[in-house]
C-alpha cells in the first residue's frame, strides 16, 4: 500500500440559521486531510467529528444528483467530485467554504434554490411532441441527431453555472445559464416542436439570451464541462435562422459587425453604436462621446482606418455570410 | 537573448478609440527591443458578437487574420483579451476539426490564402511573461513605481475559458491569476489583493444593459479602492474602455465614487521603463492621472 500523504488545514465554514441568527459568521476547524479526499469527504467529518448541526445538502456521491455544489473560496465545487488537494495546491492551506449564494442560505450551505427551479421552469425544460403513447416501433433519434444536443443533457441541475454568472448577481431577472442550456437541450431536439415558442420568451432584454456578458464563468464552473455559453452561443445563432430576431439594440449590435467589417474590415466603433441605437438612441451616449472627444479618443468618418487588402475581406463576407436579419 | 519578433494584431480599439494602447505598445516594444510587425491586413475578429449572428463568417475572418501571421512565419501577439479569445477559439476549433478546417479554407482560397495552423497566438502580457521574462523587465526598470498600490484587473477574455486559455497564457488559473500581479511586482510597485480582480467588467452588454455593466464595473472598482488601490491596469482595452472612460456612470449606478486612475498594462510598464507620459499616451486618458 502506498504513503498516505496528508496535511493539516484549516477549513473557514460558512455558518447561517434562517431560523435563529440575525447575521452569518464563519467557523473554522483544523483538520488532518488525507490526498484521497474529496471536499464532502470533508464536510461529512465536519458534520460527523466536529458539529453536528452542520448542513449541506448530499444524495448520490457520484456526481450525478447536482446536490453538493458549494463554493470553496469563491470557485464553483462540486463536493463529491473535487478533490481537497488540488484545492490546496490553487488556493493554499487555508480553504473557505461558501454556499453557492450567500443571499439564498437557510442554513450553512443549504440554499432556497426556488429562483433558480423557477426559470428552469420558464423554458419549457420538457420535450414538446406529439408522440404517440403506443407507437409500434422505437421513437429512434439518430446518433447524428442526437449530437446537436452538444451534451446539454448531461446537465445536472447543480446550479454551479448559474450561482457563478455575474450577470445573474446583478440583475435576478436574467434567465441565467441553467436554464439557457435546458432550452438548447430541447430546441436541439429533433422530436421537439417548440423551438420557437422557447426562443421567443428568451428574446426579451434584460431576462433573456442577450443579457448574457461573455465572461465564460459559467464554462468554468460547469462540473460536466458542458459550455454553458457555447449554448447561449447557438441559442443566439437560432434565433437568427428561425427569423425570431428583434429590432433592439442588442441583436442590431451583433447584426453590425458584419456591416462595419464589410465596409472597412475593421470595426467602426462610433457607426457601429449609431447603428444599434438608432438615431435617436444614440443621443445618450453624447456625454461619453464628448469626453471621449477632448482626449483624441474618436475618429472622424472622414479618417476611418481600413484594413489592407479589404477586397478579401469584402469578398469573404459576400461569399461567406448565410445569416439573415 | 535572441531578439523576440511577433506579428501584432492590434484589434479595432487600439486604432480607435485607445490610441494609446498602441502607441504604448509599440514604445516599450522598442525599449526592450522586441520587434513588432503589424497586421495592417487584419480585419475585426467580431470581438466575441458577430459569432451570435454568423458563426461560419466570425470563423473565416479570424482563419484570415491568422493566415497573414501565418504567411509571415511569426507567433501572433494580441493586445485585446477579446482579440485574442476570437483568434485562440478559432485556431482551435479548426485545428481539432478538419472537416470545418476545409470548409473555411474553401473560403479563404477564394481569396488566394489558407490557414494551415502553424502560427501560435498569445496575448503581449504572456509573451512578456513566459518570452521575455519578468526578470529581464525588471532589469530594465528605470522608475521603480515604488509605493504604488497597484489593482491587477485581468479580464475575462485572457483568462477563462481555461481549457482554451491554459494553451497561451502559461496555465495561469482563472480562480487566482498572478501574472499581471507578478509583472507590477517585478516594476516595484505594490501589488493589491482583492476578490474581483478575475471578474467580468461588463462591457458586452453595455449598449442593452447599461445598469448590469456598470453595476459589474463597479464591483471591481470599490472593491480595489476598498483594498486601497491608487490605480488599476488592465491588459484588455475593453475593461479599459470602461473603467476608465465610464466612471461617471459607474459611480452614478453604484452611489459612490469611483475616480482612480486606470492605465494599460504597456502604459504602466513604460512608467517603470522611464518612457514620458506623453509617449505612452496618457494624454488620451480619460481619468484623471492624478498620481504622476
Amino acid at each position: 500500500m502506498r504513503n498516505k500523504q496528508t496535511k493539516k488545514l484549516t477549513i473557514k465554514a460558512f455558518r447561517f440559521n434562517k431560523e435563529q441568527d440575525y447575521n452569518a459568521y464563519y467557523d473554522t476547524f483544523e483538520m488532518e486531510v488525507s490526498q484521497d479526499e474529496l471536499v464532502l469527504d470533508v464536510m461529512n467529518r465536519i458534520k460527523w467529528e466536529h458539529d453536528g448541526s452542520f448542513s449541506y445538502r448530499r444524495s448520490c456521491r457520484h456526481g450525478i444528483c447536482g446536490s453538493c455544489a458549494i463554493k470553496v473560496n469563491g470557485k464553483a465545487t462540486l463536493a463529491c467530485k473535487d478533490n481537497v488537494f488540488e484545492l490546496v495546491e490553487l488556493f493554499g492551506e487555508e480553504l473557505t467554504f461558501d454556499p453557492q449564494d450567500e443571499r439564498k442560505a437557510f442554513k450553512d450551505m443549504v440554499i432556497d434554490k426556488s429562483e433558480f427551479w423557477k426559470k428552469y421552469d420558464s423554458v419549457q425544460p420538457y420535450l414538446v411532441a406529439d408522440i404517440e403513447e403506443h407507437p409500434s416501433l422505437e421513437n429512434i433519434v439518430s446518433a447524428q441527431d442526437a449530437e446537436k444536443l452538444d451534451e446539454a443533457d448531461y446537465c445536472i441541475q447543480c446550479g454551479a453555472c448559474y450561482y457563478s454568472c455575474p450577470a445573474v448577481a446583478v440583475n435576478p431577472k436574467f434567465t441565467g445559464p441553467a436554464a439557457l442550456v435546458k432550452a438548447w437541450r430541447f430546441n436541439a431536439d429533433v422530436r421537439d416542436n417548440a423551438a420557437e415558442e422557447r426562443l421567443e420568451t428568451l428574446q426579451d432584454l434584460g431576462s433573456g439570451i442577450w443579457d448574457c456578458v461573455k465572461c465564460f464563468e459559467c464554462a468554468e464552473a460547469c462540473p460536466k464541462e458542458l459550455d454553458p455559453i457555447g449554448k447561449i452561443t447557438k441559442l443566439h445563432t437560432q434565433t437568427f435562422e428561425k427569423g425570431l430576431a428583434r429590432n433592439n439594440v442588442a441583436v442590431k449590435h451583433a447584426v453590425g459587425f458584419k456591416w462595419s467589417i464589410q465596409k472597412h474590415g475593421i470595426l467602426d466603433e462610433g457607426e457601429l453604436v449609431r447603428y444599434s441605437e438608432g438615431n435617436i438612441g444614440v443621443m445618450k451616449h453624447i456625454p461619453e462621446a464628448i469626453a471621449m472627444f477632448k482626449k483624441g479618443k474618436i475618429v472622424m468618418p472622414w479618417n476611418m482606418p481600413k484594413s489592407k487588402n479589404l477586397d478579401e475581406i469584402k469578398k469573404l463576407v459576400e461569399i461567406t455570410s448565410t445569416a439573415k436579419f | 537573448m535572441e531578439k523576440l519578433k511577433y506579428a501584432l494584431y492590434t484589434g479595432c480599439t487600439a486604432r480607435e478609440s485607445t490610441p494609446e494602447l498602441l502607441q504604448s505598445t509599440m514604445a516599450i516594444a522598442e525599449k526592450l527591443g522586441i520587434e513588432l510587425v503589424l497586421l495592417d491586413e487584419a480585419s475585426c475578429c467580431g470581438a466575441s458578437h458577430l459569432q451570435d449572428f454568423d458563426d461560419m463568417l466570425s470563423l473565416v475572418l479570424n482563419a484570415r487574420n491568422l493566415c497573414y501571421a501565418e504567411k509571415l512565419g511569426l507567433t501572433m501577439v494580441t493586445i485585446c483579451n477579446t482579440c485574442q479569445l476570437n483568434t485562440s477559439m478559432t485556431k482551435d476549433r479548426l485545428d481539432n476539426d478538419p472537416e470545418l478546417k476545409a470548409k473555411v479554407n474553401e473560403k479563404l482560397a477564394e481569396v488566394g490564402l489558407e490557414y494551415k495552423g502553424t502560427s501560435e497566438v498569445k496575448h503581449f502580457l504572456y509573451a512578456l511573461q513566459d518570452d521575455f521574462g519578468y526578470d529581464n523587465i525588471a532589469k530594465a526598470v528605470t522608475k521603480p513605481i515604488t509605493d504604488i498600490n497597484v489593482a491587477s484587473f485581468y479580464g475575462c477574455h485572457n483568462i477563462r475559458p481555461g481549457h482554451l486559455q491554459h494553451k497561451s497564457n502559461g496555465g495561469e488559473s482563472s480562480y487566482k491569476p498572478v501574472s499581471l500581479d507578478n509583472l507590477v511586482v517585478a516594476l516595484g510597485g505594490n501589488a493589491i489583493d482583492y476578490e474581483s480582480k478575475n471578474k467580468c467588467c461588463g462591457f458586452h452588454v453595455e449598449l442593452q444593459n447599461p445598469s448590469t455593466a456598470n453595476q459589474l464595473s463597479g464591483i471591481a472598482m470599490t472593491d480595489a479602492i476598498d483594498n486601497d488601490a491608487d490605480m488599476m491596469v488592465t491588459p484588455c482595452p475593453l475593461c479599459h474602455l470602461r473603467m476608465d472612460v465610464q466612471q461617471h456612470n459607474i459611480a452614478k449606478e453604484v452611489g459612490r465614487d469611483v475616480t482612480m486612475p486606470v492605465l494599460h498594462l504597456p502604459q504602466l510598464v513604460g512608467l517603470a521603463l522611464g518612457i514620458a507620459p506623453n509617449d505612452l499616451g496618457l494624454q488620451h486618458n480619460v481619468s484623471k492621472q492624478s498620481y504622476l
